[in-house]
């Protein structure tokens, strides 16, 4: 009786073990490669995330403006997709929540401490999103000017990482390659020559 | 519905330009554009927030949604964001393919459809100031709302920018070059 129950419990507790430590590359990109298929054979729903903030716009701020007249009521099922995202990624942080501060690599970390960023517990650094970093010049570039360009930039290019460089580049689409190259040039651009005098702020 | 499907050219020459129907919509920024015709109660749509779910689990676990890794893979510091994009698009890939070439089809029996993208200089444009704002918040829209989730309230801030530069590009774009 008893050894069976032993057996459950050490597998169970294992299991958690395994799902509360920071999964490996792979593990994540099969769940992100398979939301693809999953999303249309479920009912032909092309995978995209940046759509929901033209959604949004559409719904609560159209303005007469063409761009968002359109019957957002179809696309409904994207919200309750990142709905989902949310609610997961609850779970992720509470139920499954890895207790261990993230791993930098050293090179960052040495870089950032240069910046007075030191805190590194938790997914973001708390010394750049946070309340208080919201309203110092620096925090201020980073999440409201940032969040601006990441809108405005991904539906200038028709998409975003999850519709272009994932769902475009699935269906082997180059006008989404050109959009992903130009994703990491940005990227590249910003956070190797921009961003550190920002951070230097 | 047969209708939509047979309508083949636009009435606009420019559907940049002049304003677009639902159809032209389509055919300018295919992303994300609801191909079913089905009429399904709303609550049908709680599938894909199972969806989501799996997917916001794995975005948080492999620490996508952090900071240091977005930082890291712009400065070549970590293979790790290569990793899980690079599998993505192969599996991506190979499901595209299988769906295309089994015509596999919806569980309720419709085509799976796929559109062809068009070029445009926003690709090019709007894919270098995205890429600008993906390594300052270190966070693509999908993360932006794992981060919400994991507690970060005040990405919800970056959030609501997000949408502000989305209507920004909605209201400047007859004037900008595509």
């Amino acid at each position: 009786m008893t050894p069976v129950i032993n057996f459950a419990d050490k597998y169970q507790r294992s299991m958690m073990q395994i799902l509360s430590q920071p999964w490996p590359w792979w593990a994540a990109g099969i769940v992100i490669g398979l939301t693809v298929p999953a999303l249309l054979i479920l009912g032909n729903k092309h995978f995209g995330l940046s759509a929901n903030l033209r959604h949004a716009c559409a719904a609560c701020l159209p303005a007469n403006i063409q761009f968002f007249k359109y019957d957002w009521k179809k696309e409904i099922w994207n919200f309750f997709f990142v709905g989902g995202i949310v609610a997961g990624a609850f779970i992720a942080s509470t139920v499954l929540a890895n207790p261990e501060p993230v791993q930098v690599a050293p090179g960052l970390a040495a870089e950032l401490q240069g910046y007075g960023i030191t805190d590194f517990s938790g997914m973001v650094p708390a010394q750049l999103v946070s309340w208080e970093s919201l309203f110092s010049l620096r925090g201020f570039i980073m999440l409201v000017v940032g969040g601006l360009l990441v809108g405005f930039g991904s539906r200038y290019a028709g998409g975003c990482t999850s519709g272009h460089a994932i769902m475009g580049l699935s269906d082997l689409q180059f006008p989404s390659l050109i959009a992903t190259c130009c994703f990491m040039i940005g990227g590249f651009i910003m956070a190797n020559l921009v961003l550190p005098y920002i951070m230097a702020l | 519905m047969s209708e939509v499907k047979t309508f083949q050219t636009p009435v606009v020459p420019d559907p940049i330009l002049a304003g677009p129907t639902d159809f032209e919509v389509r055919s300018i920024d295919t992303m994300c554009i609801n191909d079913s015709q089905l009429k399904h109660p709303w609550w049908y749509n709680f599938k894909y927030s199972l969806v989501g779910i799996f997917f916001g689990i794995a975005f948080v676990k492999a620490e996508i949604i952090s900071w240091f890794r977005i930082q890291e893979m712009f400065r070549l510091q970590s293979f790790h964001m290569y990793g899980v994009i690079g599998t993505g698009v192969v599996l991506g890939i190979v499901s595209v393919w299988l769906i295309k070439k089994f015509k596999i089809r919806t569980i309720y029996g419709e085509s799976i459809e796929f559109h062809p993208k068009r070029f445009s200089r926003g690709q090019i444009y709007g894919g270098l100031l995205f890429g600008f704002g993906w390594a300052m918040t270190g966070a693509c829209p999908g993360p932006l709302f794992a981060q919400i989730g994991t507690g970060a309230f005040v990405i919800g801030v970056t959030l609501l920018s997000a949408i502000a530069g989305t209507w920004i590009y909605g209201y400047f774009r007859p004037r900008l070059p595509h």
